[in-house]
């Protein structure tokens, strides 16, 4: 086995362990669970040191033939792309798995789906065959739909039938468009290089299409308006570690699923549906920020802001410029970096004081200094404050798309991707009124004594929060280190859509 | 000399967080280490100053690479040249002033060390802004000054205004930085250099059209505007008022909110190029002067009419830019820097013996606070333009320039603000210090401040009082010799050198009695002038309907589009479209239910029903007695017999 096949598989040799340890025994569970995460997640970091930023193709790739008669095969790989997504989503399972130490109903069950879903989670990012990405991409949602439906809020069994039935509806799709992709490759194949290969047998109006087909599955994900209804009551459920999980790594699937299969085999089509795909990002900016804004429970409004910012990403990816392509992933690992601690802050205070509305608070920044502090350095990142991670992706989906060379004009001759891209700034203005008014209200103002007793993080959590804020703070000031990762395979990628230049 | 200037940004940085992280355990809660990293800071920016003053046309850029994706690399960089330097030395200057002031001030303040993380934090920032070589740096460095001054606008932010100032300030600014960011994007996107040389180069090859090129000056002055509170963004200055007055003199008066100024100087060859975006900003300068000018007449708040006149100076100094005068632009900035601080930090020094900030229960305070008195006069003298203080020589210069440029009415408007000013400061300066005390209780508790306050008000008193005639040569040399384009456009109009000094100064000096004869020898009473025109005096107290209008016209509509936004997307978009489609599945699958219970299977049942009927009836033939059916067969073909006889 390869490495690869290790970081995915090691947490569900844990799921299946888990398994045997007997019911009681959840400090077992918990260690279990720790443990091969935390495996999971060293040899994911471990590989860097081979990894060789400068290939753009495919690396530590193992291939395995599965069902031959199908052409399936078991094929995995990374690249500049999927690489940063991989160990986003292995520190953030080893975060949220640290942070759900307080779950206190059916332990073991918890542990095993956690997993599981890990499991899924890597397989997708690190899939190459067409097949065992759709696998993954489903094995993902039944963890899930667990996860939200045993231990999440009042309305939890609403709430995960609604995500799975939800995502399943957009997983049709893409069975249909994967499918339709291997009927018309010839030979036929799963295989995404093979099929890159062969993308000039797919023109005209089967392109456009598959890429539909595609979009509505990913876009489902990401999620984009109007298909975004299921994410605030998903993660207004869900406990704190699933919504962790499910801001960071499952709506950078939708994303990562456009860059890694839709634009690459489908390039005509892909930049047939920049100027779309620019008005739903910019949608997207401003739609989310203002639902944000009429929140008052603090978890709906980060999962609106996740909508918010997810435009950001679809912004950068719209202007099909390098750019633009750097903004977009980075934005992928920032928006899980940060919104993954927001999740993570709001759970503290909402295990203390069982309840999220910011509108009960107040003053809690002299009661709760060292929660304060992170939080607001969480809140100014999410906002896009210069030094922090998340200006700097956000500086570069907005570059990217303001530069992109597209021709298209709309009203009097003004370039369509000048004129909505200075029109989604109106967005970052909005995420700042939205953020500084929940600081505002929840920190800031005469301390309500109805919170004399509540407390300040304790050790476990700021171990799980910690990291994440070490991380915005570096990436917002030293973030060469992951652009000179993605470089090679975002222009190789770039030149695939534009068509050499 | 130069090769070490990283220690300009290094230092403040370093002693920030380890104030913020460790100042438990240091001398001062940290404060000593906050007043030693700005003070060699300080030591090294003088030097600097005079090692640029010595060598004419001095330009140094030492650039380091940040971050590189593609073809592109962004870098972070520290640029030397006079401009730099000038401001270099007034960021550093106040900025220690206002640490060591701050010792007193602040002392017992819960939060001490905090506060001075803050201001450390803050100098960093301005600093970072100040020596940055290209856009993406000043725009890093000018959210970050933002940042600053909200925590220290929120200082006290168990006080409910105070956190409303701070967040207004924030989001007031940021208005104008999204100008300023399309600016930034457009220049990008045109030229694909964000560095201030290489973009001055491409201009100046004549890649970006006039057009174009005013355009992008105009976006870029939004930031000036929100950051420089330039009308119509100057509303959050006088509510910044409400953090402590230490950091409205370093942030508020003296460094932050003329970033603005510094800005424009900086990137002065794009506005020179689309010359009408100057034409702009000369306007823009002049309305701000001029309504912060009317509003401080009528301010009550000691604090207020100080960031009233803030917003006034601010405003001339964009005049100044506006109008050709880069460099008397500047030069008015290093002189309303001393002794704009200073006359906060006297404000200071009077809230601090007095407990409150209403100037009606002041008076007579100058025989309590001598030092304060005494330096408050001369900054009182030097905003107003007396000879030889030093406001006489950069406001001069301002004025001279509008109307060399040929701009009369706007001369005859910053002129104007000049009596003014002169006007309103003289009726503080009665207020607080000359007047017959109004409120025994605050007079008889006033007392002159500790040492550590009045030290810097003295520094700034001296700076105030020599610095016009001292700095006037030196900031012409390090301004003019510069290899750019300079100058500005061809001085046409040309007047006697006498001409404005002299105009200027009657109109001081016209201000200083009116003021004397209205609120010290009460020969016409200001309470008959206010009553005389209510309407007029109304709208000043109003602050002419700024907040309401934004209020009314932008808040409150945001919020109700939020609101209907966000009930759209639970009940229309969830509701009406997820879940009846989910709905319609549901009805669909009852409807194929009842079809399947009642047509297919009630068709499969009949089919039952008849064959089992139709059985039982057939059974009824199979009697198993043979008699039967021979009867039956008879029967058959006595039938068959018969129809076939028919």
């Amino acid at each position: 086995m390869s490495f690869l096949s290790w970081i995915t598989f090691l947490p569900l040799i844990g799921a299946i362990l888990i398994l045997f340890v007997p019911k009681e025994k959840t400090s077992q569970h918990r260690f279990i669970a720790v443990a091969f995460s935390l495996l999971s997640f060293l040899i994911s970091i471990a590989i860097f040191s081979a990894f060789d930023s400068s290939n753009s193709g495919m690396q530590f790739v193992e291939k395995v033939a599965w069902i031959p008669s199908f052409g399936i095969h078991y094929f995995v790989g990374i690249d500049g792309l999927s690489y940063p997504l991989l160990v986003l989503t292995t520190l953030l399972s080893l975060l949220s798995i640290i942070a759900s130490f307080n779950i206190e109903n059916r332990v073991k069950e918890y542990f095993f789906w956690f997993l599981l879903l890990e499991t899924g989670m890597l397989g997708v990012f690190v899939s190459l065959d067409l097949f065992l990405f759709y696998l993954f991409w489903e094995i993902m949602l039944v963890p899930m739909y667990f996860l939200i439906g045993i231990w999440g809020g009042p309305q939890k069994e609403y709430a995960a039938i609604k995500f799975f039935l939800y995502t399943l509806f957009g997983s049709i799709f893409l069975l249909i468009a994967i499918l339709a992709l291997y009927f018309r490759a010839d030979p036929h194949t799963f295989d995404l290089i093979q099929l890159l290969q062969q993308n000039y047998q797919f023109v005209g109006r089967f392109q456009t299409i598959v890429f539909l087909l595609l979009f509505i599955g990913f876009a489902i994900k990401v999620p984009i308006f109007p298909f975004h209804t299921w994410l605030p009551l998903a993660h207004v459920e869900a406990p704190t570690a699933v919504s962790v999980i499910l801001a960071g790594v499952l709506l950078k699937l939708g994303t990562y699923g456009l860059m890694r299969v839709s634009f690459p085999l489908l390039p005509q089509a892909s930049l047939w549906f920049a100027v779309p795909m620019l008005l739903l990002a910019f949608v997207n900016i401003i739609y989310g920020a203002f639902c944000a804004m009429a929140q008052t429970d603090m978890k709906k409004m980060v999962a609106y802001s996740s909508i918010n910012h997810m435009g950001y990403c679809l912004l950068g990816m719209a202007a099909f410029t390098l750019t633009g392509f750097h903004g977009a992933v980075l934005q992928m690992l920032n928006h899980g970096i940060i919104t993954g601690s927001l999740f993570l802050l709001v759970g503290v205070l909402y295990d203390r004081a069982h309840t999220r509305d910011i509108n009960v608070f107040g003053g809690l920044g002299s009661r709760l200094p060292l929660y304060a502090g992170i939080m607001t350095i969480a809140c100014m990142a999410s906002l896009g404050l210069p030094g922090l991670a998340g200006f700097i992706s956000e500086f570069l989906c907005f570059l990217g798309a303001f530069s992109a060379p597209n021709p298209e004009k709309i009203f009097w001759g003004l370039p369509t991707f000048k004129l909505f891209t200075a029109l989604s700034a109106i967005g970052i203005l909005v995420t700042t009124a939205f953020f500084l008014r929940m600081i505002q209200k929840v920190f800031l103002g005469p301390f309500n004594t109805k919170w004399q007793d509540l407390k300040d993080m304790n050790f476990r959590e700021l171990v799980a929060v910690v990291p994440l804020t070490v991380l915005t703070i570096l990436v917002g000031i030293w973030p060469n280190w992951l652009f000179s990762l993605m470089d090679s395979t975002l222009n190789t990628l770039v030149n695939l859509v534009q068509g050499p230049r | 000399m130069t090769e070490h200037s990283y220690l300009i940004l290094i230092l403040p940085i370093l002693s920030a967080l380890a104030i913020f992280f460790f100042g438990r355990w240091l001398p001062w809660k940290g404060a000593l280490v906050g007043l030693c990293s700005i003070g060699a800071t300080l030591l090294y920016s003088l030097a600097l100053f005079f090692n640029v003053l010595s060598q004419p046309g001095f330009y140094q850029e030492i650039s380091y690479p940040w971050f590189q994706f593609g073809l592109y690399q962004m870098e972070i960089g520290i640029l030397i040249d006079g401009l730099t330097a000038l401001m270099l030395v007034v960021v550093t200057l106040v900025s220690f002033l206002v640490h060591l002031y701050s010792l007193g001030y602040m002392r017992g303040d819960p939060r001490f060390k905090r506060y001075y993380a803050y201001l450390s934090f803050f100098t960093f920032s301005m600093l970072f802004l100040v020596v940055s070589n290209n856009f993406l740096q000043i725009f890093i460095g000018w959210e970050l000054v933002g940042v600053a001054s909200y925590l220290l606008i929120g200082f006290w932010f168990e006080k409910e205004s105070a956190s409303n100032a701070g967040r207004k300030a924030f989001i007031t600014t940021k208005v104008g930085d999204m100008g300023f960011f399309v600016g930034i994007m457009t220049l990008f996107a045109t030229l694909g250099t964000l560095n201030f040389r290489m973009v001055e180069g491409r201009i100046t090859e004549g890649l970006l059209s006039p057009q174009i090129c005013g355009i992008i000056a105009l976006l870029l002055f939004c930031g000036a505007i929100g950051k420089s509170a330039q009308a119509p963004l100057h509303i959050w200055l006088p509510d910044a008022m409400e953090g402590p007055t230490p950091v409205s003199a370093l942030i508020h008066a003296a460094t932050m909110v003329a970033a603005g100024v510094y800005m424009v100087a900086r990137i002065y060859f794009i506005f020179q190029y689309g010359a009408f975006s100057l034409e702009v900003v000369a306007w823009i300068g002049a309305i701000t002067a001029f309504i912060a000018a009317t509003m401080a007449l009528v301010a009550t708040d000691i604090k207020r009419v100080l960031a009233f006149s803030t917003v006034s100076q601010l405003g001339y100094m964009i005049l100044a830019m506006g109008v050709g005068g880069r460099t008397a632009g500047m030069f008015h900035l290093t002189t309303h820097a001393f002794f704009k601080a200073l006359l906060f930090l006297c404000a200071g020094s009077v809230i601090h013996a007095a407990h409150t900030n209403d100037i009606q229960k002041m008076g007579g305070l100058s025989r309590k606070m001598t030092w304060t008195f005494g330096s408050f006069t001369a900054a009182w003298l030097a905003i107003s333009g007396i000879w030889p203080l030093a406001g006489f020589y950069s406001k001069d210069a301002i004025l001279e320039q509008s109307l060399i440029s040929g701009h009369n009415f706007l001369f005859a408007v910053a002129l104007f603000v000049a009596f003014l000013t002169a006007f309103y400061m003289t009726r503080l300066y009665l207020l607080v210090f000359i007047t017959e005390p109004r409120d025994t209780k605050t007079f008889d508790h006033a007392h002159e401040s500790p040492g550590t306050m009045v030290v810097p008000l003295l520094i700034l008193a001296v700076l105030s009082i020599v610095g016009g005639f001292l700095l006037e040569h030196p900031v012409h040399q390090l301004l003019h010799m510069e290899g750019s384009i300079s100058g500005g456009r061809p001085q046409t109009h040309e007047i006697p050198h006498w001409i404005v000094p002299v105009i200027s100064s009657l109109a001081a000096v016209l201000g200083i009695l009116l003021s004397y004869a209205m609120y010290y020898k009460r020969l016409v009473s200001a309470e008959k002038i206010s009553q005389g025109f209510p309407k007029i005096y109304r709208t000043l107290c109003m602050k002419y309907g700024f907040d309401e209008f934004y209020i009314a016209c932008f808040v409150k509509p945001a919020d109700r589009c939020a609101a209907f936004l966000a009930r759209f997307d639970t009940n229309v978009l969830d509701r009406l479209g997820v879940d009846g489609v989910a709905w319609i599945a549901d009805l669909l699958s009852k409807i194929h239910d009842w079809f399947d219970t009642v047509i297919v299977d009630r068709a499969v049942d009949i089919w039952g029903d008849l064959s089992l009927k139709s059985g039982g009836f057939l059974r009824k033939f199979q009697t198993g007695l043979v008699q039967n059916y021979i009867f039956l067969l008879v029967f058959g073909l006595g039938l068959l017999v018969f129809w076939r006889l028919l």
